[in-house]
């Protein structure tokens, strides 16, 4: 007996005749931050709502506590806690009110959700708007507030649908910073992301999904160790060039990407190859070496960039 | 398990989904706290409706003869606007309020995040606007006594009757809410709600409809009116049995239908 807090496997979503999650496999064990990594559309937000509890599975299998959504949907929910996307705050109700009817939707006494309500407002550091409308507040705040609501019932099991996107980098940075304490404190984390550092920032483990499958699995290093090489060198060439050079460039370092605007060579040591670029007398604009990403991961498995 | 199937066909499914309905009443409540001014100005309407009968109908018309006793108009016709008053108020709280949570906020999105149900939603922001409404039916009734209008003491049964009436019309407001797709679609509501209000025996006894007085049976609002006029004027009979039979009916369907609605459109 597994003791994995979610088990997906061939698990399909079908909308009409639109397939938004086609066969995919994979499990989340306890204390773990899983991520699914992929562009919009790939799937990400159907399977996240599968997991919420929030959309019937159209066949295959899911557990989630080892409970069947179908059956015991009610109590999945009372033990975790989701970040929509579009955070859905209450504009009619206050910062703190906001948490307060949230924790009696899950039954939790009102002094116990006062004494959480005071709590988690400091945590995401807004306690100084408790009684001030949601509306007027930066996409930051509003964020951080829907990451404190999620927490009201104390959940064993945290769904993130892009946490950060939209977000200002020190919005980001912040908000991180208070998902990896949540982390460290044990809570399990699922998140979406289209954005590779929020993807190496934040998961142990990730899985690529493109059009609603399961492109590959695995940590973001050991991904970015089978997928691509130790370094890229990115060429930037006037427009126009790009496909004249690249004629030349055949043969340099392991793989060669041609972008719209970019030439991308992946080499393990990539001031190596731009020493071999120079000596074929090809001279780009600009030419820049460094360390692989997801991104590359993506782009490999895809052949397509992941945000365009 | 059997045992539980066969509990399934005789309960309503909805019903027994809801566990916790009246979170959604106690959010209101949290809403209203400070838009107090919002649930206030619902008491100005059925002060100006009683102002209208005191001054102007009854001066005129004075009598009326209702079931071959003689009464005075102001009697006769201030209850049937208490039920009228009650279906508006009712309706108004589950089309407009509801369609902005549902489709604008997305607030039952984020409920259903939670262990609460689409029962809960629907059953609990139905409960919501009845909650209301019977602040306005209770209003009614002190300004009906303060004004001279109150005929019997039985009165106080029109508060439940109204009750019951904005349970009915708030069920079937909801439900039609969750096919509404834009603001403009709340025309369809006034289309509805206006004949109700003119063509109920609202404002002459049944018998003024003569030979059409078979289609003012298919309004739910007639079958209100009868029952709060009957507590007005003292009169009870077993036929209002049945007119209570409809309106039950109707917030079962309408209830029904909500709950269903509501699970296909958000949880898909």
């Amino acid at each position: 007996m597994s003791d994995a807090v979610i088990i997906a496997s061939d698990l399909r979503k079908q909308f009409d005749n639109f397939v938004a999650v086609d066969g995919i496999d994979f499990e989340v064990r306890p204390g773990e931050s899983f991520g699914f990594l992929g562009p919009n559309g790939a799937g990400k937000t159907s399977t996240m709502r599968m997991i919420g509890c929030v959309s019937p599975i159209t066949s295959g299998s899911l557990t989630v506590f080892g409970l069947d959504p179908n059956v015991d949907g009610s109590e999945i929910r009372s033990r975790m806690g989701v970040v929509p996307q579009s955070d859905q705050l209450d504009p009619e109700l206050t910062v703190a009110e906001n948490l307060l009817i949230y924790g009696r939707y899950f039954d939790i006494s009102r002094s116990e959700c006062r004494r959480r309500t005071v709590e988690l407002l400091d945590f995401v550091q807004l306690s100084d708007r408790a009684n001030d409308q949601v509306d007027p507040l930066s996409g930051g705040m509003k964020r951080r507030l829907t990451i404190a609501r999620s927490l009201i019932n104390e959940p064993e099991l945290l769904l993130l649908d892009e946490p950060t996107t939209g977000l200002d980098p020190q919005a980001r940075h912040v908000l991180w910073d208070r998902l990896y304490r949540l982390k460290q404190r044990g809570v399990t984390l699922v998140l979406t992301t289209h954005y590779m550092d929020e993807a190496e920032q934040l998961c142990d483990r990730l899985v690529v999904m493109d059009e609603g499958r399961i492109a590959a699995e695995g940590s973001p290093r050991n991904l970015i160790d089978r997928y691509s090489t130790r370094e890229v060198l990115e060429l930037r060439f006037a427009i126009g060039e790009n496909d004249a050079n690249a004629a030349t460039l055949e043969g340099i370092g392991e793989r060669c990407e041609l972008l719209p605007d970019r030439i991308l060579i992946y080499d393990d040591d990539g001031e190596e190859a731009l020493g071999e670029v120079h000596r074929r007398g090809v001279d780009p604009v600009a030419s820049l070496v460094r360390r692989s990403s997801l991104e590359d991961v993506f782009l490999r498995l895809t052949g397509r960039a992941l945000v365009d | 398990m059997t045992s539980r199937a066969i509990a399934l066909r005789i309960v309503p499914v909805e019903l027994l989904a809801a566990r916790r309905p009246q979170r959604m009443v106690e959010r209101s409540v949290m809403f209203y706290r400070h838009a107090w001014l919002i649930l206030v100005s619902g008491f100005f309407e059925p002060l100006l409706y009683l102002l209208s009968v005191q001054v102007g109908f009854s001066s005129l018309i004075g009598e009326v003869t209702y079931d071959g006793v003689s009464y005075d108009y102001a009697e006769f016709v201030a209850p049937a606007l208490m039920a009228a008053a009650a279906m508006n108020g009712a309706i108004f709280d589950a089309t407009g309020n509801v369609f902005e949570k549902l489709r604008h906020s997305k607030l039952y999105d984020t409920v259903l995040a939670t262990p609460m149900t689409a029962s809960d939603v629907a059953l609990g922001e139905i409960m919501g606007a009845v909650t209301r409404g019977s602040l306005y039916s209770i209003a009614f009734v002190i300004t009906m006594w303060a004004m001279g209008l109150v005929g019997s003491p039985l009165i106080v049964l029109a508060v439940p009757a109204c009750v019951l009436i904005g349970f009915a019309f708030a069920s079937v407001g909801m439900a039609f809410t969750t096919y509404m797709r834009s603001w403009s679609d709340l025309e369809y509501i006034n289309a509805v709600t206006l004949p109700l209000l003119l063509f109920s025996a609202t404002f002459y006894p049944l018998s003024a409809y003569g030979g059409w007085s078979w289609i003012v049976y298919f309004s739910p609002l007639y079958h209100g009116v009868v029952i709060v006029r009957g507590c007005n004027l003292g009169v009870l009979e077993w036929s209002m049995l049945g007119n209570m039979a409809v309106l039950l009916g109707l917030s079962w369907v309408g209830l029904r239908f909500t709950a269903r609605r509501i699970d296909g459109l958000l949880l898909t």
